[in-house]
């Protein structure tokens, strides 16, 4: 986390200042349906969702299908209009008068996608796909391919083997770190990984994740890594968010949030984990049922409807994100849990670290 | 029978028993290897699991026990279910078995299930076809499964679509389906992979219950190693289309003998290994259409010596039943 050595010439506002600070950030699709087509339903896919983003750290994004977790990457891209909300880059308001444009965030602001077949133009090279973006903002062309071949090299692909080759051409290993070259090519502060690594085996997820470590202390990034994996959140992340249905259930630092869940939800995620144990099975199930359906999300705690703790209370009101209500604070960056049950946020038993 | 590591512990008779299973999809320009000489056997009530990375082979096995290769595919070898061989049967006679001494799940149900007949039809269905009872009985049982499989409110559940339902209702309906003429061996392909983690755990632990009540053997085909461990009696890790090592899954979890396995449980992420670097296997599995000599993992294998690039690789099993194929356990006493 430490590592915001600001020797960047472009950094504004200091170690202080966070790189990214997302605040009430909301978008709703409607759903279309009948004679007429008109609206009959809105999916309440990111709502009222705030954090920021240090620089230098990791930050981990957690939760399941339907929690919002992609929409938030897309909405930070601007792939998609948010409905509410601000997003500010280092100090600087994106899409403003007195901030920066869409385009000069997305120069400093690269994502990367869980598909590395679909998210590579079939009809170009290697390394043209890196070299795309740099020749857009401007690059000239032969400087553009000899860096696209530099970052061929840096993510440990040979530019002579593979610079000429197309997409259909390489694994999804290697795939994925020409994906991760080209996120490169501009010179990015703040590389957004969505599910990256989810489609690799094993094998290749584990060289894909020391490859991230490598550049990320190599170019002194800062990462947004969403996962719907665990125990790759843990390993990657300094800072995790849980979202639940379109809202962030708890946030801290990755060895609070691991060893000490406090939201009900965050336990129940974590007990149904794998365990790895043979003599250590699940025996129980920690929830039942899916997780609702996001176009008519519970009232007050969307998590209610599954929570063993549930409270009229709950029904009532949507908890804010707070402190945890039994009292123990740790320093460093907040842990904070949408709960209004100090009982259930107490809960223990859930063995949730192997 | 040179894998038999996974039979001999029992007396009783295998339900199913494969016998040097060989896949090859052969084409006017490609030939490809992709199960080469896979044996198994397991018993009523048994889990065995396939464990093994895309392209292992590890689903083309089960099709093959299966019968839904396609034409082009030659498939060898022996495979008895219930006693009896059934591989080279006629369609028709395969057509009986599947569905109802042998069922399979799969990894999508949306893609599994008819789109455009209810739950209730489709289970109904089947149990008319194999068993020739009239269609109000065939519903009532197909309410029943429902219920076995803890879909809640099940009467209403009969009358869905498939697209009516969430992902893990769906994969329950699917399991109801193929339960629905008392299967002896389930074939799991990938059931739990499209599944959130909270709604995995609730159908491994399904699984587990209804094989306890019903007694069918499973063959479970998975590339994660936590949820092998989570459903498994014996694990079977499978690379380039041969079983490479075999054992129970407390064996293979704690004392894995082949290099493969034991990278696969290295560079499998958890937390704690923050902070320090990811054990990795280097390079990429082998392509099956041009197969090394000896054994297919020495390319990648930091033990690579030259007896492994010749010849057949020996296989080793212990007196558990264990089994390894690899040049190095011949030269080590196992743990």
């Amino acid at each position: 986390m430490s590592a915001a050595i600001t020797l960047d010439p472009r950094d504004r506002g200091g170690p202080a200042q966070p790189l990214l600070s997302v605040d009430g950030l909301k978008k709703y699709f409607p759903v279309r349906g009948g004679l007429l087509n008109r609206q009959v339903a809105t999916v309440q896919a990111v709502d009222d969702v705030s954090f920021s983003v240090r620089k230098g750290e990791t930050l981990g994004i957690v939760g399941e299908s339907g929690c919002g977790k992609s929409t938030t990457a897309r909405l930070l891209m601007r792939l998609m209009d948010p409905d509410a909300g601000s997003i500010v880059f280092d100090g600087d308001p994106v899409g403003e008068r007195a901030g920066i444009t869409v385009n000069e965030m997305r120069r400093q602001m690269q994502m990367v996608f869980q598909d590395s077949y679909t998210s590579l133009n079939p009809r170009m090279t290697m390394a043209e796909s890196i070299a795309y973006a740099p020749r857009m903002h401007g690059t000239p062309r032969k400087e553009a391919f000899d860096r696209a071949d530099t970052l061929l090299a840096q993510v440990g692909l040979n530019p002579r083997q593979y610079a000429r080759r197309y997409p259909h051409e390489l694994s999804g290993g290697q795939r994925q770190r020409v994906n991760i070259a080209r996120a490169l090519a501009l010179e990015p502060r703040l590389v957004i990984l969505d599910e990256a690594v989810a489609a690799l085996d094993k094998s290749v997820e584990a060289q894909v994740l020391n490859l991230l470590g490598d550049l990320k202390s190599r170019f002194n990034l800062t990462y947004l890594f969403i996962s719907h994996d665990l125990n790759v959140v843990e390993y990657m992340s300094d800072r995790v968010m849980v979202m639940y249905l379109g809202r962030v259930v708890e946030t801290g630092p990755v060895e609070q949030i691991y060893r000490r869940p406090r939201h009900p939800y965050t336990r129940a995620l974590f007990a149904s984990k794998p365990t790895l144990d043979p003599d250590r099975r699940t025996t129980e199930m920690p929830l039942t049922g899916d997780p609702p359906n996001p176009i008519n999300p519970p009232s007050g705690c969307r998590f209610r409807t599954r929570c063993a703790f549930a409270k009229d209370v709950c029904a009532q009101s949507a908890p804010p994100l707070a402190a945890p209500l039994d009292g123990e604070v740790a320093d460093g960056p907040p842990h904070l849990v949408a709960c209004h049950l100090p009982e259930a946020q107490a809960a223990m038993g859930a063995n949730t670290h192997a | 029978m040179p894998d038999i590591g996974l039979a001999a512990t029992t007396t009783d008779t295998p339900v199913l028993q494969v016998d040097d299973l060989t896949v090859r999809f052969k084409r006017r320009n490609t030939d490809v290897a992709a199960v080469n000489g896979a044996s198994f056997a397991l018993r009523r009530g048994e889990t065995l699991t396939i464990l093994g990375e895309s392209g292992s082979g590890k689903s083309v096995s089960l099709k093959a026990l299966m019968g839904l290769l396609p034409g082009y595919a030659q498939v060898h070898g022996k495979i008895w279910l219930d006693g009896r061989e059934i591989l080279g049967l006629p369609a028709a006679e395969l057509a009986k078995l599947r569905g109802g001494a042998i069922s399979m799940i799969f990894q999508e149900p949306m893609a599994a299930l008819d789109p455009v007949y209810t739950i209730g039809e489709q289970i109904a269905e089947t149990i008319v076809q194999h068993e020739g009872v009239d269609r109000r009985t065939a519903m009532q049982r197909a309410l029943g499964l429902l219920e076995r499989v803890k879909i809640p409110s099940p009467e209403r559940r009969l009358k869905n679509y498939p697209h009516e339902m969430s992902g893990g209702m769906r994969q329950r309906a699917m399991i109801a389906l193929a339960l629905a003429c008392s299967p002896s061996v389930l074939l799991a392909d990938e059931p739990t992979t499209a599944l959130d983690v909270t709604v995995q755990i609730q159908v491994l632990l399904l699984l587990r219950q209804l094989q306890q009540e019903l007694g069918m053997a499973i063959v479970f085909v998975t590339h994660d190693v936590g949820v092998a461990a989570e459903i498994s009696d014996r694990i079977a890790v499978m690379y380039a289309g041969r079983f490479v090592e075999s054992g129970t899954t407390r064996e293979i979890m704690r004392h894995p003998q082949h290099p493969y396995t034991q990278g696969l449980l290295a560079s499998t992420v958890h937390g704690a290994m923050r902070g320090s670097k990811l054990e990795t296997i280097p390079g990429t599995p082998p392509n099956l259409a041009s197969l090394p000599p000896g054994c297919a993992f020495a390319p990648r294998c930091r033990y690579t010596r030259d007896a492994c690039r010749t010849g057949d690789v020996p296989v080793i099993t212990s007196p558990t039943g264990a089994m390894v194929r690899c040049v190095r356990a011949t030269e080590t006493v196992p743990a």
